[in-house]
C-alpha cells in the first residue's frame, strides 16, 4: 500500500515538475518576443512546413472526415425522417470539434514529430550548444519562429478543414442521399452561425501552443543519441495528442460559456 | 564629391544593448583572461572537478590534458557557460560568469570562441551559411561584408573553394576546419578547441596545429586546447596542464612537462608514452562521465 502511495506521489510529482518545464518554455518564448530580434527569414521557413506543407494532410481529413460523419449522420436522421438536418449537424460538429481535433492530431504527426526530431538531433549533436556558444538563445532561433508561424497557420488550416469538411459533406448529401440542396443549406443557416468557426480557430491557436511547447521541449531536452531522438519524437506527439484532446474537452464547456450552442435559435 | 561608401552599421540586437560585445575590454599581454578558482562540478554523484584552479593568461595557449572522462571538456563547456559549475568562481576578462543567467551570458559568449569536437555545424546550412552565422545573428546586415569576411576565414584554413557544399559531403578534417573559420569570424578574444586532432590522419592534424599555431600568432587570441595528441600538445602549447582526479595535477611548459616526466613521475611519463600498467586499466585517470 506505502509503495502505491509513494509511486502516485512519484508520478504526480513528475508530471508536475514535467507541467513546470513546458510552463517555463511557455514564458522563456514570451521573453524572446520582447528581447530578441525577431528572425523573419526562420518565420518563412517555418510558416511554408508548418501551414503550406499541412495543406493537403488537412484538407483530406477534413473532406473524408466530412462525408464520413455525413454519410453515419444520414443512416440514423433517415429513420427518423430527419434526413435535411444532416448538413447543420454535421457542419457545426465539424466546426467546434471534428475540425480542430483531427487537425490538431494530423499536425502533431507531421509537424510535431519533426519539430522534436529536428531539435533532438541538432541537442544530440552539439549544435544547440554550438548556437549558445555564438551568443545565440536556442528559443529565440528555434521556438519563438516555430510558435509564431504554427500559432498563425493552426487556425488557417483548421478553417480549410471546415470547408472542406462543409464541401464534402454537401456533397455526399446532396449527390449521393438526395437531399434537396434548399433544405440543406436552409437548416445550415438556421442552425449555424460565424461563431462556430470562431469557436474551431479558437481551438486551432491552444493546440498549436500545445503542440509547438510540447514538442519544441522534447526536442530541447533529448539526450542519448539516436535513441533519445527517437524517444523524445514519440513522446512528442504522444503527449500532444493527449493534451489536445484533454484540453478540448475544458476547452468546448469554457468556450460554450461565452458562445452557447443553439443560443442563435 | 564623397565616392566613399559609408561602413555599414551593424543592426544592434534588443538583447545586446546594454552591454558592448566583443571588443569591450583589450586584452593586455601577462593579464589572466580566464581565472578559474576553485572549481567544483557534480554530474549526478559523479565529482567531476574537485577543486580545480587556474589562470589562463592573454594571448598564450594552454594545452590541457587528461585522461579520458577526466572532464577536459566539462571545463571547456563550464568556460562558457554551456555548463553550469557545482560551486566556484569563472571570470572571464574580469567578469565572474559563474552564476550568470543563459541571456546574461550573451556578451561574453562574443568574446569567446568554442572549437566542438565534431565541429557542430549546422546541417541545414552550406558552409559559407554556417561560417557567416555568428556575424549575421550578431546583427551584420552588409552582405558584400560578409561575403568577404567568410571567403576570408575559409582561405585562411584553407577551404575557400567550398563555400557551397553542405557539412554531411565534408570530411571530418574540413569539418573542423570549417569550424574553426565560424569560431574566428566574429573575432574573438578567446578560442577554446575540444579535441581539435581526434580522429584525423597525421597530415590532417598537423595542418590543424598550424592553424591553431597561426591563429594564436595572426591574431592574439588566448587559446585552451583539449587534447590527447602529445605531438599536438608540444607543437602549440605556450603552457601545458594535466587534469587528474578532478584537479590541476601539473601546470608549466612543454619543456617543465617532459621534465618531470624524465624526473620520475609516473603518471605523466605513463600520460606521455601511452603506457597502461595493467589490462584494460588506466594508470593515470579513472572513468568518469564527460
Amino acid at each position: 500500500m506505502t509503495g502505491a502511495i509513494r509511486a502516485l506521489g512519484h508520478a504526480v510529482i513528475q508530471m508536475l515538475y514535467y507541467l513546470g518545464q513546458v510552463a517555463q518554455l511557455f514564458v522563456e518564448v514570451l521573453r524572446s518576443l520582447r528581447v530578441s530580434d525577431f528572425r523573419y527569414k526562420q518565420l518563412g521557413r517555418q510558416l511554408v512546413a508548418i501551414g503550406f506543407g499541412s495543406q493537403l494532410v488537412v484538407i483530406v481529413t477534413g473532406a473524408f472526415t466530412g462525408a464520413v460523419f455525413t454519410a453515419q449522420v444520414y443512416f440514423k436522421f433517415s429513420e427518423l425522417g430527419l434526413e435535411s438536418a444532416v448538413g447543420a449537424l454535421v457542419c457545426v460538429a465539424m466546426s467546434r470539434e471534428l475540425a480542430p481535433v483531427m487537425t490538431g492530431l494530423m499536425v502533431t504527426g507531421r509537424v510535431g514529430a519533426a519539430m522534436a526530431a529536428e531539435i533532438g538531433t541538432m541537442k544530440v549533436t552539439e549544435q544547440i550548444d554550438a548556437l549558445r556558444s555564438m551568443a545565440v538563445h536556442p528559443v529565440d532561433y528555434l521556438v519563438t519562429p516555430r510558435a509564431i508561424a504554427i500559432l498563425i497557420s493552426m487556425p488557417l488550416l483548421i478553417a480549410e478543414s471546415i470547408t472542406f469538411g462543409m464541401i464534402a459533406s454537401w456533397t455526399i448529401a446532396v449527390t449521393l442521399f438526395k437531399i434537396p440542396g434548399t433544405f440543406y443549406w436552409e437548416h445550415l443557416q438556421t442552425y449555424m452561425a460565424l461563431e462556430d468557426i470562431g469557436i474551431g480557430m479558437i481551438k486551432g491557436f491552444v493546440f498549436g501552443l500545445l503542440i509547438v511547447l510540447v514538442s519544441c521541449h522534447q526536442g530541447l531536452n533529448a539526450r542519448d543519441g539516436a535513441v533519445g531522438v527517437g524517444e523524445g519524437t514519440t513522446s512528442a506527439v504522444q503527449i500532444s495528442n493527449l493534451a489536445i484532446l484533454i484540453f478540448n474537452f475544458f476547452l468546448t464547456f469554457l468556450l460554450n460559456m461565452f458562445w452557447p450552442l443553439g443560443a442563435q435559435y | 564629391m564623397n565616392a566613399q561608401k559609408k561602413p555599414s552599421k551593424p543592426k544592434q540586437s534588443k538583447q545586446s544593448k546594454p552591454v558592448p560585445a566583443a571588443e569591450a575590454k583589450p586584452c593586455s599581454p601577462g593579464e589572466p583572461f580566464i581565472e578559474v578558482i576553485d572549481l567544483h562540478k557534480m554530474i549526478g554523484t559523479q565529482e567531476i572537478h574537485r577543486g580545480v584552479s587556474i589562470s589562463i593568461y592573454c594571448g598564450e595557449t594552454l594545452v590541457l590534458l587528461g585522461a579520458s572522462g577526466e572532464g577536459k571538456s566539462v571545463f571547456l563547456k563550464q568556460l562558457l557557460g554551456l555548463m553550469t559549475p557545482t560551486s566556484g568562481t569563472i571570470k572571464i576578462a574580469g567578469q565572474d560568469i559563474s552564476h550568470l543567467k543563459e541571456r546574461e551570458m550573451a556578451p561574453v559568449r562574443k568574446k569567446v570562441g568554442i572549437l566542438f569536437q565534431n565541429g557542430a555545424l549546422f546541417d541545414s546550412l552550406d558552409v559559407a551559411e554556417n561560417v557567416a552565422f555568428p556575424l549575421r545573428e550578431h546583427g551584420e546586415r552588409d552582405n558584400a561584408l560578409i561575403r568577404r569576411r567568410v571567403q576570408e576565414c575559409l582561405d585562411a584554413v584553407g577551404l575557400g573553394k567550398h563555400l557551397h557544399k553542405m557539412p554531411d559531403n565534408l570530411s571530418g578534417g574540413m569539418r573542423k576546419r570549417v569550424a574553426l573559420a565560424r569560431a574566428m569570424i566574429s573575432n574573438p578574444q578567446c578560442l577554446l578547441y575540444d579535441e581539435p586532432t581526434a580522429g584525423l590522419d597525421p597530415i590532417v592534424s598537423d595542418s590543424i596545429n598550424k592553424l591553431i599555431r597561426a591563429v594564436q600568432r595572426d591574431f592574439h587570441v588566448t587559446s585552451i586546447v583539449v587534447t590527447h595528441d602529445m605531438k599536438s600538445a608540444y607543437h602549440i602549447a605556450d603552457r601545458i596542464a594535466y587534469l587528474r582526479h578532478g584537479q590541476i595535477y601539473f601546470i608549466g611548459t612543454p619543456d617543465e612537462f617532459r621534465q618531470r616526466a624524465a624526473d620520475g613521475d609516473m603518471v605523466i611519463d605513463d600520460f606521455i608514452e601511452g603506457r597502461s600498467r595493467e589490462n584494460g586499466v588506466k594508470p593515470a585517470g579513472e572513468d568518469t562521465p564527460a
